[in-house]
């Protein structure tokens, strides 16, 4: 019988079958950050079970505020911290290695084809880049994912989303997944993985297909998915190179992660990028999408480039491209935080942070902050921003502000005029 | 009265989001009980207000398509908890609230479109609603005389969840 990639993911991983159609699987990693990971330490403490199930298989990282803005997060940074030294989880990113989870994790090798993964995180979705079911979940199921190494699923529906196409000039992955949002609706794809397919998809590279998946969320997606090619390959090349001799070696091990051609899907759509134009949000929901060139009249007091969607070096030095030269308007602030560590000083030794600050960037270090308006740049009530990130619902940002979500260029090309605007008339 | 169940809180709208339900600021709780006065607190929908009394003394939640969609944040479900809202009834719900209300003993009430049409329909009076689980049976009432009865059904799986009081005593004995 033909199956998706994700229910070959759910056969190699099933441990356990309690009821019809729920499915309990063995987690390849579990993946923790300060916010939703402490809860789960204290009641694991009061438990009496502060255990992990293989300190291995779990990474942590103090990404959503850091450094420590004040007590409360210092205290639940200590709690992670401390967590990771008693229990000898070696890899855990403190203040000076860590950046956005979802960008420092891959950076590492950490994620890999045929995969399962949870973390306390809803954008957990992007691992699926990597031909991985990565699904965010809550700090129970987290608990249990430490404890005991396994996560109960529904049996996920496929929905099969075939991209065709080039993508236009001055058009990005980040415009492709609001294309896709706006045709799912928030809960269009419910329940559903997101299984990415086509020649565009083809095209992209790994940090695209991370831009993609990331928001298979915003559509109400478990996950979003795509197939192990050559990219995976060479992508994770640096950590696979005693397991395969050769890209050859390590695709042939990872046919079995690919979806049979007959495979049955609960729904399919086919998306055209060739005639896609650069898109931003419009309201607090983030299928709420028009073309930017229609949003000319929309001033922006700051300009945000960063997160987990839109963080990595192609995006910086994609922004980088339009403000060469160039400078934020009079009255438009910026605000640049590369994902990780890596990102920064690569960015930094190619000359992509000086072209930020000589634009009047400023140039915070790594971390999620101003995304879900924790810190970093909080927004006031009545500002508006545009961002680079996920997420528009109302106060997202900081109480009473407006985020327009869009690519990097577009963000930074809003950011020079003053207002939203079709970045490739600066390109 | 029920375990679960109490005056009821009507919010008519599809897609009430975590960032809605319990804003991003107030993570850096540790202590669930801290998050109480902040229930709501971003929601914007007309005639609503999170500290007026019907928000207030809620204990069940009616509302539409896809709620608690956005943030994986169990958060907004302990805000729910603590404030003894420990039922949501909804045409339906983004998947990892509705997989966090089961995993704390919780209840997310699933209800075809046109029965939560019917219950939106008794929004205009204070309305309470009383859940029977062995019955599988909302019983509705205002000033005590009965106004709808509804049937609901619950998968095996979340109504041992709610049995055993959430899935970290479920798994515990189990893997």
């Amino acid at each position: 019988m033909p199956h998706t990639i994700t229910e070959k993911i759910f056969s190699a991983h099933l441990v356990d079958e309690p009821f019809p159609d729920v499915k309990v699987l063995r987690l390849d990693a579990v993946f923790c950050h300060e916010i939703t990971t402490p809860v789960a330490i204290a009641d694991l403490e009061w438990r009496g079970k502060d255990r992990v199930f293989d300190p291995t298989r779990i990474k942590a990282v103090i990404d959503h505020v850091t450094p420590a803005k004040d007590t409360k997060t210092a205290i639940q940074g200590k709690m992670l911290r401390d967590w990771a030294r008693r229990h000898g989880i070696a890899d855990f990113f403190d203040v000076g290695y860590n950046g956005v989870c979802h960008a420092l994790f891959p950076e590492k090798g950490f994620v890999r084809p045929g995969y399962t993964v949870i973390m306390g995180d809803s954008h957990t979705c992007t691992y699926g880049a990597f031909a991985a079911f990565a699904a965010g979940v809550g700090t129970t199921d987290l608990e249990v994912g430490i404890l005991k190494g396994v996560c109960a699923f529904r049996q996920p529906r496929s929905l099969r989303l075939d991209i065709v196409g080039v993508l236009p000039f001055g058009v990005f992955a980040k415009d492709v997944a609001l294309e896709m949002i706006r045709r799912l609706t928030v809960s269009g794809a419910r329940d559903m993985v997101i299984e990415f397919h086509g020649p565009a998809i083809s095209a992209f590279d790994m940090e695209e297909r991370m831009t993609l998946c990331n928001m298979a969320i915003e559509a109400g997606a478990t996950c979003g998915i795509c197939q192990p090619d050559e990219k995976t390959a060479d992508y994770l090349r640096p950590f696979i190179r005693d397991e395969f001799p050769t890209a050859r070696h390590a695709l042939e091990a990872w046919a079995k992660w690919r979806s049979d051609p007959d495979a049955m899907y609960e729904a399919r759509l086919a998306l055209d990028i060739s005639n896609l134009e650069p898109l931003s949000t419009v309201g607090y929901k983030p299928d709420e999408v028009k073309p930017v060139r229609l949003l000319t009249e929309v001033k922006v007091d700051q300009v945000y480039i960063g997160g987990c969607t839109n963080g990595r070096l192609s995006d910086l030095r994609a922004a980088a491209h339009i403000l060469k030269g160039r400078r934020l308007a009079t009255g438009t602030r910026g605000i640049v935080s590369p994902a990780t560590p890596k990102v920064f000083k690569a960015a930094m030794e190619d000359g992509t942070l000086r072209i930020f600050m000589d634009a009047g960037f400023c140039v915070t270090n790594p971390t999620c902050g101003a995304c879900l308006g924790m810190s970093n740049g909080v927004l006031a009530p009545g500002e508006v921003c545009a961002a680079t990130t996920n997420r528009n619902f109302y106060g997202r940002m900081g109480e009473g502000g407006m985020v327009h979500l869009m690519s990097p260029v577009s963000a930074a090309a809003a950011g020079v005029a003053g207002h939203i605007c079709d970045p490739r008339e600066m390109m | 009265m029920s375990e679960f169940g109490g005056p009821v809180l009507f919010l008519d709208r599809s897609d009430i989001n975590t960032d809605e339900i319990i804003p991003a600021k107030y993570l850096v709780e540790i202590k669930k009980e801290a998050l109480k006065p902040h229930l709501l607190e971003d929601l914007k929908l007309p005639g609503f207000s999170p500290a007026s009394p019907a928000g207030r003394q809620a204990k069940v939640i009616v509302t539409r398509r896809n709620f608690g969609c956005g943030s994986s944040r169990e958060h907004a479900v302990w805000v729910l908890e603590v404030n003894g809202i420990r039922a949501v009834i909804a045409e339906s719900f983004a998947r990892i609230f509705r997989g966090n209300m089961f995993n704390c003993g919780l209840l997310a009430i699933e209800l075809p479109a046109a029965e939560i049409d019917a219950i939106f329909a008794l929004a205009d009076r204070p309305a309470a609603c009383a859940v029977d689980l062995a019955k599988k049976q909302l019983l509705f009432t205002c000033e005590g005389r009965e106004i709808r009865r509804t049937a609901f059904a619950l998968n095996a799986f979340d109504e041992a969840l709610v049995r055993a009081g959430g899935w970290v005593e479920f798994a515990d004995q189990r893997y």
